[in-house]
């Protein structure tokens, strides 16, 4: 018994520092190619409007960096604090896949990003926007590498086993194996959305303190338009993702529609309380037909029931029902926000006089919309990653094979260490993204007033 | 010698060793000094300590992804003494941890904070940078002591915590020497002077209790002809500090000139006190308990991350020295624009 306290306890750990870690890497990946875009606005039109953009989001990108990289070495050590049978395990294929990240990725984002944030007014204009790109590249490469490895521990293949040992055969099958273009695609259309929804919300707070700024109607303008543009990719590409689950993890495409038997004509539910005791949902409302119909596109469809995943003594082989019931749920209802946020304004900026015409309550509403990606981010991630359980990685290791023989009084006084200062660093980050928000309004504000256009030149402020 | 590549299971492990010997070697230098400076910033006044920052700004990152490269390749080459090791410093890990996530984001947060906040921060800065090099000299303590629970091994890891501490700060004030100009590099030199006592005791320290702890060591070092032919490691330390100590009396000087010698003689020295930890505790990666060969991942999997390294190790050191190249001189403020 003792020994499943380490086991939840180590999992509860290794949830929370991913979780933490995810927020930021979502904001870097693709708010890196927005610098990118920054910068090439300005080379083309010299406007400096755009640099005005580039140095304000650029510290954002510098802080969200930084709690990503000390977030992620973390998560390094604990795959040998925490579970060292995963390695032992599966060394052979993931570590090849980590050192590839470290190598390609790591390093150039790192020595890169001192040239990007520090070099502006040392170097040539294009030895600048080299390094900005290639910080840009290098944290979509760590995302496609790590994306590698989540997606053979989903979809294993290319390998096989020897005395409880993986061992590559095909590093083809392995890198490209079946989740693996799904997922990488679903996870960069993310970031895009949550970076769209960061830049409307915080340019609409600054505008609901009055900035008037050339600079803030183009962000606002520009998150609007990244989030409108991208949403309906992100439900086409989620869609294509969960077509692909049901092929190669049915079990978990049962527990996201809380579907227990395997039947035709299985109903869409909007809400249920799965209980997994009784084996049946309670409180049911649903659309008659409407799961058969998405993942099938038949009204009389298959879909595989959560009862097919029981081993012969009754302990279940799939994953928890409720939480990935759930999650999915607030995976995609976030994204219908996202959708009728983006649209709206889409439509009223069409109709109107760019962002002037959007009514207060709409640019009021895009403020709480700024953290709406990690939200979405998180629940996705549930949704996936507790939808492969019992499993590590897929039929290969079961997670409590691979969880380390650590006191579990060890384990929870890390955790709550650990949790205390992702709690504080969270509560500061938040502040401070405020804060700079509303000093740049407030500053917009005094140099309207004292007459001279509030961007008309690079301002020259000390690094922060 | 031809005959040692003819077998990969021998090479590999060797070459990975090898390769996360470096690593940790380079990680040391550099991240030790970044983390000495912050271990220094309490002596430094408000205009001191954003200059001190300022002077590891651009490298800081960098520098600290070589601790994720030695972990990694302990992870991918060495998995089973990678469990073995990291579960015998769960504590001492998690503390260090704690410590790089307070350091690398107070490094933003003192930049974008208003002023009473920011003392806040630079508290952590300094905080997080103590926890981290404590927390390393601890692991390196109780790793010479071979991972064993004992009250001796956690007294030396203590001892040994505190003395790599002191290295760090000596070499932070070594960067700081070669980074920054008037009264603070005038201070710089007054804490390596101090620093370098640390640094010896430390240093002496550790080589006494490495062949105390165990015979197999203390056969490696004081047998004959071993005995002579590596008596050039420690006369060269030796030698080095008597030099370094010579050399910190004299500066600053007016031109500046000789700023750089301080820090070049303390990256010596550190890698000569690698070099005999490596070559006391070569072929084990768990001391006295699993070598290399036993916990080598597959042949395969080894050759197609050393290929991957060969390819990319170069370009990582073309670029890091152009971000050394693009902040070479003195420290200026950090400016975004």
């Amino acid at each position: 018994m003792e020994f499943m306290d380490t086991l939840m306890l180590s999992r509860i750990q290794f949830a929370a520092n991913i979780s933490f870690h995810i927020l930021f890497p979502t904001i870097t990946i693709a708010l890196g190619w927005v610098l990118v875009f920054f910068k090439w606005r300005y080379v083309r039109t010299s406007d400096t409007v755009w640099m005005d953009a580039y140095f304000f989001w650029v510290k954002i990108f510098a802080l969200s960096f930084a709690m990503g990289v000390v977030s992620g070495i973390t998560m390094s050590f604990q795959f040998g604090t925490n579970w060292p049978g995963f390695m032992e395990s599966v060394g052979n294929i993931a570590g090849p896949l980590l050192a590839y990240e470290i190598l390609t990725a790591f390093f150039m984002e790192a020595a890169f990003l001192g040239i990007m944030l520090f070099g502006f007014s040392r170097l040539p204009g294009w030895a600048h926007t080299g390094a900005t790109i290639l910080v840009a590249v290098g944290t979509t490469l760590s995302t496609f590498w790590i994306l590698v490895l989540n997606s053979w521990m989903h979809t294993p293949q290319g390998f096989e086993m020897r005395d409880g040992v993986a061992y590559a055969t095909d590093w083809f099958a392995i890198i490209f194996n079946p989740s693996m273009p799904y997922r990488l695609v679903h996870v960069l259309l993310a970031s895009g959305l949550t970076v769209a929804f960061l830049i409307a919300g915080l340019s609409a707070l600054r505008w609901l303190l009055g900035e008037r700024s050339a600079e803030v109607r183009k962000t606002l303008r520009l998150g609007v338009i990244m989030g409108a543009t991208i949403i309906p990719l992100q439900i086409y590409a989620g869609d294509m993702h969960g077509l692909n689950t049901l092929e190669y993890q049915p079990a978990k495409v049962a527990a996201m529609e809380g579907n227990w038997d395997t039947q035709g004509n299985v109903p869409l539910l909007l809400f249920a309380l799965p209980d997994e005791g009784a084996r049946e949902n309670r409180f049911e409302v649903g659309i008659p037909s409407g799961a058969s119909l998405i993942l099938t596109h038949r009204p009389d469809g298959v879909v595989p029931g959560l009862n097919d995943f029981v081993a012969e003594d009754g302990t279940p082989l799939h994953p928890p029902v409720t939480a990935v019931f759930w999650s999915f749920r607030v995976m995609v209802g976030t994204g219908m926000a996202m959708l009728l946020m983006s649209w709206t304004a889409l439509f009223l900026m069409r109709r109107g006089r760019g962002v002037e015409g959007l009514p207060r309550p709409v640019v009021w509403a895009f403020v709480p919309m700024a953290f709406s990606g990690w939200l979405a981010t998180l629940a996705g991630w549930y949704t996936t990653e507790i939808g492969r359980q019992p499993w590590l990685v897929t039929g290969v290791l079961s997670t409590d094979a691979a969880v380390g023989d650590v006191a579990p009084a060890l384990v929870a006084t890390t955790l709550v260490a650990y949790l205390a200062i992702y709690a504080v660093l969270l509560l500061a980050y938040i502040s401070v993204l405020v804060y700079l928000a509303a000093r740049k309004a407030k500053g917009g504000l005094k140099t309207a007033v004292a007459g001279r256009p509030a961007s008309g030149a690079v301002q020259s402020m000390p690094a922060e | 010698m031809m005959a040692l590549f003819d077998d990969p299971e021998i090479w590999l492990p060797v070459a990975f060793a090898a390769l996360m010997g470096l690593s940790i070697l380079i990680y040391v230098v550099l991240d030790g000094y970044d983390l000495g400076v912050g271990i220094l910033t309490p002596l430094a006044d408000e205009a001191e300590k954003d200059r001190m920052v300022a002077s590891i700004g651009p490298f800081w990152d960098a520098n600290e992804t070589w601790l994720v490269m030695a972990v990694g390749l302990l992870l991918v080459a060495f998995p089973a003494a990678h469990g073995a090791i990291l579960t015998a410093l769960y504590l001492p890990v998690a503390i260090m941890l704690i410590g790089l996530i307070l350091r690398g984001t107070a490094f933003e947060f003192r930049a974008k904070v208003a002023l009473p906040k920011k003392k806040a921060w630079n508290i952590a800065f300094f905080t997080g940078s103590l926890m981290t090099s404590m927390a390393q000299g601890y692991m390196l303590g109780f790793y010479v002591m071979g991972l064993v629970h004992s009250p001796a091994a956690h007294g030396f890891a203590i001892l040994s915590a505190i003395f790599l501490t002191v290295g760090y700060s000596f070499i932070g004030a070594c960067w700081l020497i070669l980074k920054t100009e008037g009264a603070l590099q005038r201070k710089a030199v007054g804490w390596a002077k101090g620093g370098i006592w640390g640094v010896v005791l430390g240093v002496g320290a550790i080589s006494l209790a490495t062949p105390l702890v165990s015979p197999r060591i203390w056969e490696r070092w004081f047998s004959i002809p071993e005995f002579f032919l590596l008596a050039p490691l420690p006369l060269m330390s030796a030698a080095l500090i008597i030099g370094l100590w010579v050399v910190l009396r004299r500066l600053p000087t007016d031109q500046d000139s000789f700023a750089w010698l301080p820090f070049a003689g303390a990256s010596v020295l550190f890698v000569l006190a690698f070099t005999g930890l490596a070559y006391s505790f070569y072929p084990y990666v768990v001391p006295e308990q699993l070598t290399i060969y036993d916990a080598a991942s597959a042949p395969e999997s080894l050759m197609i991350i050393l290929i991957g390294a060969l390819v990319v190790i170069p370009i990582i050191v073309g670029y890091s020295a152009l971000a050394y190249y693009v902040f070479r001189g003195k420290a200026r403020d950090l400016r975004y624009d």
